[in-house]
């Protein structure tokens, strides 16, 4: 029975998603003990939600005990400082398991704290036995891959991959809080977010977008974006690209959908002359719908599209910008 | 999408510019219900014309090629799909200069007349990127031009589809082929089976493995092409064309340049032979860009960058300028370099149109659908008739040792008489280790080793005075022991070994309405005597000339040459009636030759027959004894001299050599290579030869070959011919002689190898009235006579006998005679040596 | 300045991914190999920081005898020399990656100066362990930051910026420092040719470390089998429209 601490991320008051997943599997581990959580907040006050509250709330997915390090130095982000505390944590109640979000902050503050721990450590699992040696399984590739090895160490560390698991909330009995102030060396503070410039007004984020149209190679030339944007406008969505439109110099490496660009999770993904690369899929597996246009009835993104139309980008989306001008009557 | 047939009449396999050019024209002929499968998408399914550069270089050294690549340029017109730039091809040598004039030799042979030759000033007009004070010269064709290879498939389609002919599936693989009775019958696919009477094999670099599931054989190998494309190129920002600058050949470093809108495409075939098998492409799933685009190997590529950044400086010597995309494409190399088309030899209606580039194309889909629709493709593609090869050049090894050395090649300076070195020996005569041990120099003809001349007669060049030829080119391949060996031949008799002349006969009770089905010629003759005969297409275009001896009733023994036996095969069974067989007899009988004025004394001394004219007259054969052989003797002669070919089962040829031999010595008997058989002896007997007069272009009457009755007996060709022989010719087959082979500019004597043009003192072409240039159809001396001799098809006008002309060769003008108009022999023209009635008069 | 980017060589994956029968290995056969994404803008993030600020900029990979095709592609963008600490093709974990890494950069700091700056891809584009520029930043006690977007030098300081909801965070280090740099922070440029010349003639160090025992040891790889759908086709070309309108709606989209 090996005791797991799970470093626990927040939004908007309440550990995120992919936190969630991560308590959740952490629970479903076999050979697992208690689970313990770790939050890190800045001095209290400031947040809308009170992080004790927060804290609290982590027993809904699981954490018997959550433990909440308040430090001024928390109110942005200090990712060594968080490893720092994560490594004397897990030391304190000799976690054979400590456990992140497979986020790039999970994934940056737990690579820190196995190699101040003198751990080895397994980025985005999607399954964990433990054991010596533990076995995980985990991503390559952005998950277009998987891989099954040996986590041979003292203490097992690892994130968990997004929607590795489904979040399952028990019966809701608070965590016990145990909140305490570290103490933070100040090399531990080099590395923390000192300023924030914030993001060109407009546009809506690829990222958290409802529905995102994308363009491929078929596209053709940066110009070739004109249709695609408009009925981007129409639908209120962003508009998205692949790998091979970026390198091109059509669009911005911030529209691109991939492995190496944003990974997106729209109700609606509309993927117009894309052949579905495994590259770009690999950013696309969020999306609960998504619409192809292609010429070519067997490309790839034809296996992961739930509809699809049958013909030249350049001709099938100025139409269906026109049909819903034509519903709205405007 | 319509539902996946159950039947067609035609399935062709693969849509790259091959396969949609393929189904348009059977479409556009007639053919209804023509199913075309790719296994991928449209409009690009993977194949080699995706990643092809697409431009069209107009003209070729062969005549079957610039056919084919003129026809394509002209449906690409046609369909609006060709943007023309013209090319430029640089030399960068005098030697590669010296190639270019050649070049302007063939551009005037089949009629490319806006080709001309620059100067590096004028190169540097047209291409301002191009560092000129490296060059020497350039070659320039006006109308080379940049085609959308893959829009003409997609019009192809398009307009085959319009006719209701034509339902294409994309994304349909091939799993099996069903063959029946040795005739195609099935085509398993991804998507059901279909049912079909003929099968087009035309998906490129993977024909050899669909052809292999019936059974056959489609032998190229894929071979890799580099091609890296650079930019974006300041100049060609403001270009308001894709392409505004003429493509350039750098001939000598094996490259080429061409503008891509804003890029700058490099091509090359200077890096080592990359050869893969069919077996190794991938599927479009697992394929990181395109099947037959493999990843770039740069360190292939780099030593040929030095080369390009030397002729393009201000273009690929910018820092800003980059490496943006660059594959390692798959091409399709044969054992020969010709494409591979028209039935196979192993399956009735399983048709191969492979090896093909996007140059020839639309040309190579309207030939092969008029071969299947009418018989016969109206361009003559007898050089990439499928059928022409033997078993051995259809193994995967042999294509790829000859693709291995060929591929060097692509760009290289390539003599006519040129010889493979790769894969030899592969056959070998029983004379063979005879050859060796007399220093024989061998070329290679359809596997076989053959002596081309013996350098063991060297002694004879100065006992004749044969001159050297004082230029390297003229001289290469070449030596002056073959006019020796003639002489020799001619004073009193030569010996040859024929061990791959292509032998089979015909036997049953339909043999003789077989032979007579595709013989110009009466072959209802008496047993023993021996046709030569033409054999012509069904619109009267050679398709070759042979002779065939009536062994019986039923039994007739084809004989023809080694290059051309398979495709004379494939025509004879092709021809037979239903109660007739064709035994190949190639490998079963050796031939040896033996002619002169003395054949007969020295075959006489051991033969146990009446040799005499009365007693075996010429025209004739039959079996005699000659030692302790019974040998098939036929007194028939391609040098025009007395004596006979003589037939023996291969493991006996050796010693009825050796017998000759030792007989003959005496009498002067000189073993002669096949450059006196081939060149010296028949060109001054005014023997034609199939494959260099004889061509689908010419017919019998032009060639004047025209028999001298038309048998009643219905042949394949005998409407042309009697068409032929009612309307005045628009050529006549001439035997000219040179008169001055001083080369006007370095004085030196020069001997043309054949292929130039004949022209006027201005250098004005001759053009007959069907379209065709006057040329050396064939080149070479006349030991006995001295002269050197000119085969070429004059118009009437200039077919007169004593007319003064002139042949260009290599850009400079020689005075040429028009000697003979037909086919008299310039030598001995009352034919006595061979007639057996010379021996008194022998000169 | 003095710029050190470390870059993997990975196949050049596009299609489908195949897998050796051992399933140990991506079945390489008919791929090419590349330098991975982020690497490659790492790459570019030393080239310009040298063109910007002088000093010389070094590649290192560890890798079989073939990457050294991708550290000339490297070298070919304005990289002055490379290291090449050459395998045998089997795989190396991060833990070890690091110490050979961090061998290298201790002997090449002892014998021409200190590095200001080791860039790193944020996370390898095949085994993608999120952790070696990390590891490295902590062995030569040098701070370290990841997906970094935007990355400038003035001072003796590196200004790094990472995306964040609604803007960028900023983190400022001292040098030296690490960094692990994303794709997108740059759009590469490509090879020209006097550069891919230029490479041919640049220096590359071989040295062939020992592999230690792993503890991170990949056994066998999956290609995970997604469930394949079945597409509704909504029609051919334009005349779809109405169809794919309905479809919106009853989406909710529109």
């Amino acid at each position: 029975m090996a005791t797991a601490l799970v470093l626990v991320t927040t939004a908007d008051g309440a550990a995120d998603d992919v936190s969630q997943q991560a308590l959740t599997f952490a629970r479903g581990l076999a050979a697992g003990g208690p689970v313990h959580a770790l939050v890190v907040a800045g001095e209290p006050g400031a947040e809308g939600v009170p992080a004790e509250a927060v804290a609290a709330g982590l027993g809904t997915w699981g954490a018997a005990q959550a433990h909440l390090a308040r430090h001024p130095a928390f109110e942005t982000f200090a990712p060594d400082a968080i490893a720092a505390v994560l490594t004397e944590l897990a030391a304190r109640l000799d976690a054979g398991v400590v456990i992140g979000p497979g986020t790039e902050a999970g994934n940056t503050v737990l690579a820190r704290a196995a190699a101040r721990d003198g751990q080895p450590f397994a980025a985005n699992c999607t399954a964990v036995t433990l054991g010596s040696p533990t076995q995980v399984t985990r991503q390559r590739w952005g998950g277009t891959l998987q891989e099954e090895a040996a986590l041979r160490g003292d203490r097992a560390f690892f994130t968990v991959a997004p929607h590795a698991v489904s979040a399952a909330a028990v019966e809701a009995s608070p965590a016990a809080v145990d909140a305490f102030t570290p103490d933070i060396d100040d090399a531990d503070l080099i590395v923390r977010v000192v300023d924030r410039v914030a993001a060109a007004v407009g546009g809506i984020s690829l990222a958290e977008a409802k529905v995102v149209v994308s363009g491929g190679r078929g596209v053709g030339s940066a110009d070739g974006f004109r249709p695609i944007e408009e009925l981007a406008g129409l639908l209120g969505a962003a508009v998205g690209c692949s790998r091979a439109v970026t390198i091109s110099g059509w669009r911005s490496h911030v529209d691109q959908v991939g492995q190496t660009g944003t990974k997106i999770a729209p109700n609606l993904y509309i993927a117009a002359g894309i052949s579905g690369a495994t590259q770009h899929m690999a950013g696309a597996k969020g999306a609960k719908k998504i619409l192809a246009i292609n010429k070519d009835a067997e490309a790839p993104i034809m296996a992961a599209a739930d509809y699809a139309v049958i013909g030249d980008l350049h001709q099938v989306v100025p139409a269906i910008s026109a049909e819903i001008r034509r519903v709205r009557g405007t | 999408m319509a539902n996946f047939p159950s039947h067609a009449k035609v399935v062709v396999i693969g849509a790259g510019i091959v396969g949609n050019s393929v189904a348009y024209h059977l479409a556009n002929l007639g053919w209804r219900d023509i199913l075309l499968i790719d296994k991928g998408p449209f409009p690009n399914p993977g194949g080699s014309t995706g990643h092809a550069s697409n431009f069209i270089y107009l003209v070729d050294h062969n005549k079957e090629m610039t056919q084919l690549t003129v026809e394509s340029a002209r449906q690409y017109q046609d369909w609006g799909v060709y943007t023309t730039c013209g090319g430029i091809e640089v030399a960068r040598t005098e030697t590669r200069m010296t190639e270019l004039r050649r070049r302007m030799d063939s551009a005037k042979n089949w009629g490319i007349d806006d080709a001309r030759l620059l100067t590096p000033d004028e190169i540097k007009a047209l291409v301002p990127f191009i560092d000129e004070s490296i060059l020497v010269g350039g070659f320039y064709t006006p109308g080379v031009g940049v085609v959308d290879s893959l829009r003409f498939g997609t019009l192809c389609r398009e307009k085959a589809e319009a006719m209701g002919a034509l339902t294409a599936f994309a994304n349909t693989e091939v799993t099996g082929l069903g063959v029946e009775n040795e005739r195609i019958r099935t085509v398993e696919t991804t998507r059901g089976t279909v049912e079909a009477e003929y099968v087009v094999i035309a998906c490129g670099v993977w024909a050899p493995k669909i052809a292999e599931m019936a059974g056959s054989h489609i032998p190229l190998t894929p071979t890799v092409h580099q091609m890296a494309d650079y930019g974006p190129v300041p100049l060609f920002e403001q270009s308001s064309k894709a392409i505004e600058y003429p493509i350039v050949r750098d001939m000598d470093v094996l490259m080429y340049e061409r503008q891509d809108g804003v890029g700058l495409e490099v091509g090359s075939y200077a890096h080592r032979s990359i050869l893969h098998d069919p077996e190794d492409i991938p599927s479009n799933e697992a394929a990181p860009l395109s099947p037959t685009e493999f990843p770039f190997t740069q360190d292939d590529f780099d030593p040929q960058l030095e080369d390009a950044l030397e002729l393009m400086p201000s273009i690929l010597g910018d820092e800003r300028v980059g490496q943006k995309y660059a594959i390692n494409g798959l091409i399709a190399l044969t054992p020969d370099g010709m494409p591979l088309l028209g039935e196979t030899a192993e399956v009735r209606g399983l048709w191969s149109a492979a090896a093909v580039w996007v140059k020839e194309g639309p040309a190579v889909g309207r030939c092969v659908a008029e071969w299947m629709v009418h018989g016969e493709p109206s361009i003559d593609v007898a050089q990439s008739d499928i059928s022409r090869f033997h078993a051995h050049q259809k193994t995967r090894q042999h294509t790829k040792r000859r693709a291995y050395e060929a591929f060097p090649k692509t760009y290289g300076i390539v003599h006519p008489a040129e010889q493979y070195l790769s894969d030899r020996p592969l056959r070998r005569s029983p004379m063979h280790e005879w050859h060796v041990a007399h220093d024989a120099e061998f070329f290679e003809v359809a596997g076989w080793e053959r002596t081309q001349w013996f350098n063991a007669n060297a002694p004879l060049v100065d006992k004749y005075g044969v001159k050297a030829r004082p230029n390297e080119w003229d001289a290469r391949w070449w030596s002056p022991i073959i006019n020796a060996e003639h002489l020799a031949m001619r004073e009193a008799a030569g010996i040859f070994d024929l061990s791959s002349f292509a032998i089979f006969d015909i036997v049953g009770p339909g043999a003789l309405d077989s032979v007579q089905r595709v013989a110009v010629r009466q072959m209802d003759v008496p047993v023993g005597k021996v046709v030569y005969t033409p054999i012509l297409s069904q619109l009267g275009g050679f398709k070759s000339d042979l002779t065939i001896m009536r062994l019986g009733e039923r039994v007739f023994r084809v004989v023809t040459g080694g290059a051309h036996g398979m495709a004379d095969l494939k025509w004879f069974r092709d021809h037979l009636s239903d109660d007739a067989a064709l035994v190949d007899q190639t490998t079963a009988f050796t031939t040896i030759g033996l002619w002169g004025p003395r054949a007969r004394d020295i075959v006489g001394s051991i033969a146990r027959a009446d040799l005499s004219n009365e007693g075996f007259p010429f025209g004739t054969c039959r079996r005699v004894e000659i030692g302790s052989q019974l040998v098939l003797a036929s007194r028939i002669s391609y040098v025009g001299d007395l004596g006979w070919e003589l037939y023996v089962p291969m493991e006996q040829g050796l010693r009825l050599w050796e017998e000759l031999w030792a007989v003959g010595e005496p009498f002067g008997l000189t073993a002669c290579g096949m450059g006196v058989y081939g060149t010296t002896g028949r060109l001054e007997k005014g023997y034609r030869a199939y494959g260099m007069e004889l061509d689908g272009d010419y017919n019998v009457v032009e060639a004047g070959m025209a028999p001298a009755r038309i048998k009643d007996q219905d042949y394949v060709g005998r409407d042309a011919v009697l068409r032929q022989i009612e309307e005045p010719p628009a050529a006549l087959l001439c035997t000219l002689t040179v008169d001055d082979h001083t080369s006007p500019n370095t004085g030196e004597s020069r001997y043309m190898l054949g292929r130039q043009p004949i022209v006027l003192a201005d250098g004005t072409p001759l053009t007959d009235a069907k379209g065709r240039r006057s040329y050396a159809t064939s080149a070479g001396a006349s030991p006995s006579t001295g002269s050197y001799i000119l085969f070429a098809y004059l118009p009437p006008e200039q077919a007169v006998e004593g007319t003064q002309l002139f042949v260009e060769s290599f850009g400079e003008r020689y005075p040429v005679t028009v000697r003979v108009v037909g086919a008299r022999p310039l030598f001995d023209p009352d034919n006595a040596r061979i007639r057996g009635v010379a021996e008194a008069a022998t000169t | 300045m003095k710029v050190l980017v470390c870059i993997k060589s990975v196949p050049a994956v596009a299609g489908r991914i195949t897998l050796t029968a051992d399933a140990r290995a991506i079945d390489t056969k008919h791929l090419g190999f590349a330098i991975g994404p982020h690497e490659e803008c790492a790459v570019e993030e030393a080239v310009r920081l040298i063109e910007a600020h002088g000093g010389e900029a070094v590649v290192l990979t560890l890798g079989t005898a073939g990457a050294l095709e991708q550290l000339r592609d490297a070298l070919a963008l304005g990289i002055a020399r490379a290291i090449h600490l050459v395998t045998d093709g089997a795989e190396w974990d991060p833990e070890s990656t690091t110490a050979a890494i961090v061998d290298a950069i201790r002997a090449d700091e002892a014998a021409s100066g200190p590095f200001d700056l080791v860039l790193v891809g944020n996370e390898a584009g095949d085994s993608a362990d999120y952790q070696v520029g990390v590891r490295i930043g902590r062995a030569l006690g040098r701070p370290v930051v990841t997906a970094i977007k935007g990355l400038s030098v003035a001072d003796g300081r590196a200004r790094c910026e990472q995306e964040a909801s609604g803007g960028r965070d900023v983190f400022e280090l001292p040098l030296p420092a690490v960094v692990g740099v994303l794709e997108g922070i740059n759009l590469p440029r490509f090879p020209s040719v006097p550069g891919r010349l230029r490479a041919k003639s640049k220096p590359v160090e071989v040295s062939e470390p020992a592999r230690p025992a792993q503890r991170l040891e990949m056994q066998r790889l999956v290609v995970p089998q997604g469930a394949a759908k079945q597409a509704v086709v909504l029609g051919q070309g334009a005349d779809a429209a109405p169809a794919v309108v309905e479809v919106l709606a009853n989406l909710g989209v529109i």
